[in-house]
């Protein structure tokens, strides 16, 4: 059982880094970008390649990190300079990269890394970290490797989460906030809102991208159908997180997204455990996306109506 | 110090929607001078104003500030040198972003936004030392989000922006439209606070005719996209209400009070 938490939150945080990506686009640059669902599989597949060729797994991230920025920066040319709607422009990459990344991975539509050292194998073997690892309260956890998976991404999520915040509070993080929220004031404010737009897709992009290559350094395989559902996947988090944890401020909303992305495979961890079958996932996903969109609705509705029978007995009828 | 030459704009050409927009504007402002515009729904003043402005390109004619000719820059290049409020109180600001942050980006036009902070400690002291004279309490919300606003508060703040960095031309299109009666008033004395205070240059569109018979150096009727009527100084002075319902009817536009 702890291995199954263990497990969920390791693979919550390396979704938290995906999530944020997310977050950039549909709340920040009011964008629905799809173009993540070939971005997390071309984050994965450079990172495999080139472990699979002996380059070093740090070095892999960062490399993904810059993968991921070149499919935002194709889609937002596609959108606005070639002025294709913002979904449209999303799928066109989205399959586009399909075919360029079995061709990154080298013809194959997955990839293993079993017999490299990732990442987290070479984390997990840090002298500190292995004394961390084998203190008594860890007792009980069977798979050290989660543990180190957490300690690690746990690291890297903050440092994301660091930058984000930091990013949006600039002059020209500025901007980018103000295209989203509301583009004929940047314009009038003298912002070139089509140079924001691709700053925002970019950097949502990279961070996707990012969570691909620890998502494979993690699964030790990268599969070219890895992406698929992963925009649900992020949403459902986002919106999980934000209505549990609020989103007064940047910050806030974006340690609220991160807890969301933990909590989303915890519960799909435990439904699973519950005797779910794994290809019912999705319809789960979807309907929980669904429900959780509607629920502000609803509640205004409620509120709405309660206020409307108050109102009525207030006149006494 | 602004210059319209020969300004066309037909909306939809060769379709049954056709509308022409402006036709052979021809209108210079001196460096200060206050024009104010009327004329009936879709006499193409709100045109007018989004061509200077760059949202919309012209067919023909030319645009000229300060002798720059700005035909063809860029709306978001243009900005540096105009400050404007749209009608609808929502479109000026960003309502998910702060007091402070919206003005800080105001107070950037015309210059490179870095990875500099989005709002200095010398801004907040100027922001809030502005705020102060509007009387609205805003000075002490500096980083409440503007949704929180009222159509009027939001309105003030757009008015400051548009007048932050001294621009070359003010463009207010009934900007005073969408607001109470009371709350209107209190902008519009905002506005020419300002105007007066920084010698703006200024174009201002308004429905209220005696706004337009109180304010401004010079008044212009438009109709069908031209300029039907102009009266500037003592003769602007001398005219009454009933002297624009005339001018109305006599060019055969509704009228409107
Ligand atoms: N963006 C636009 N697209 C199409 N037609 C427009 C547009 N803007 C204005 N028009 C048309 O141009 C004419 C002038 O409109 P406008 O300048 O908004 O008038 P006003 O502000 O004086 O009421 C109207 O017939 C209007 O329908
Ligand atoms: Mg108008």
């Amino acid at each position: 059982m702890t291995d199954i938490i263990t497990g969920a939150v390791a693979l919550g945080l390396v979704w938290a880094i995906v999530t944020i990506g997310v977050w950039i686009t549909y709340r920040i640059l009011d964008f629905p970008d799809l173009t993540i669902e070939g971005t997390i599989v071309a984050g994965a597949a450079t990172s495999a390649i080139l472990m699979t060729h002996g380059v070093s797994p740090l070095l892999c991230l960062l490399a993904s990190f810059g993968v991921g920025a070149l499919c935002g920066l194709i889609t937002g040319i596609l959108h606005t300079q070639l002025k294709i709607p913002a979904l449209l422009a999303g799928i066109l990459t989205g399959i586009g990269l399909y075919s360029i990344n079995i061709r990154i991975m080298g013809n194959t539509s997955n990839l293993s890394l079993l017999g490299t050292r990732t990442l987290i194998d070479r984390f997990a073997n840090l002298r500190g970290i292995k004394a961390i690892l084998g203190l008594g309260i860890f007792e009980n956890v069977v798979n050290k490797q989660n543990l180190a998976a957490i300690i690690l991404v746990g690291v890297v999520v903050v440092m994301v989460i660091a930058l984000c915040t930091w990013f949006l509070r600039t002059s020209y993080g500025c901007s980018v906030r103000a295209t989203g929220s509301n583009p004929d004031m940047a314009r009038a404010q003298g912002i070139n809102i089509d140079a924001a737009k691709i700053v925002g897709l970019m950097l949502s992009n990279a961070l996707v991208g990012l969570g691909g290559s620890l998502l494979t350094q993690y699964q030790s395989y990268s599969d070219v159908q890895m992406g698929i559902g992963s925009i649900v996947i992020g949403l459902a988090s986002l919106i999980i997180g934000e209505v549990l944890f609020g989103k007064s401020s940047t910050l806030r909303s974006l340690i609220a997204v991160a807890f969301g992305a933990i909590l989303y495979r915890a519960i799909i961890a435990l439904v699973i455990q519950a005797g779910m079958r794994a290809t019912d996932l999705r319809l789960f996903t979807a309907i929980t996306v669904a429900i959780a969109l509607f629920s502000p609705t609803a509640i205004q509705q409620v509120k709405l109506l309660r206020g409307r029978v108050k109102r009525r007995g207030d006149a006494g009828l | 110090m602004l210059v319209c030459k020969n300004l066309s704009k037909t909306f939809y050409p060769g379709t049954a929607n056709e509308r022409r927009a402006l036709c052979n504007v021809n209108l210079s402002l001196r460096r200060g001078e206050f024009v104010v515009i009327i004329g009936g729904n879709g006499s193409g003043k709100s045109t007018l104003l989004n061509v200077v402005s760059g949202a919309i390109l012209s067919d023909a004619g030319r645009i000229y500030i300060d002798k720059q000719d700005v035909t063809f820059l860029a709306e978001h290049k243009r900005a540096r040198l105009i400050g404007r409020v749209f009608q609808d109180p929502m479109l000026g600001t960003a309502a998910s972003m702060t007091i402070e942050e919206n003005l800080a980006l105001a107070n950037r036009r015309g210059k490179t936004r870095g990875l500099g902070s989005g709002v200095t400690r010398t801004e907040r002291v100027q922001f809030r030392e502005m705020l102060r004279p509007l009387e609205l309490g805003l000075e002490d919300r500096l980083t409440a989000r503007v949704g929180l606003l009222s159509g009027g508060q939001r309105q003030a703040l757009t008015l400051l922006m548009a007048s932050l960095r001294d621009p070359k031309v003010l463009l207010l299109d009934e900007h005073t439209a969408a607001l109470d009666p009371k709350t209107a008033a209190k902008v519009q004395e905002i506005s020419l606070q300002l105007v007066r205070e920084h010698k703006l240059t200024t174009m201002m569109v308004t429905h209220n005719m005696g706004d337009a018979l109180r304010f401004g150096d010079r008044l212009i009727m438009m109709q069908e996209g031209r300029i039907v009527f102009e009266a500037q100084g003592p003769e602007k002075q001398a005219l009454t209400v009933p002297d624009l319902v005339e001018k109305f009817v006599a060019v055969g536009s509704e009228v409107i009070a």
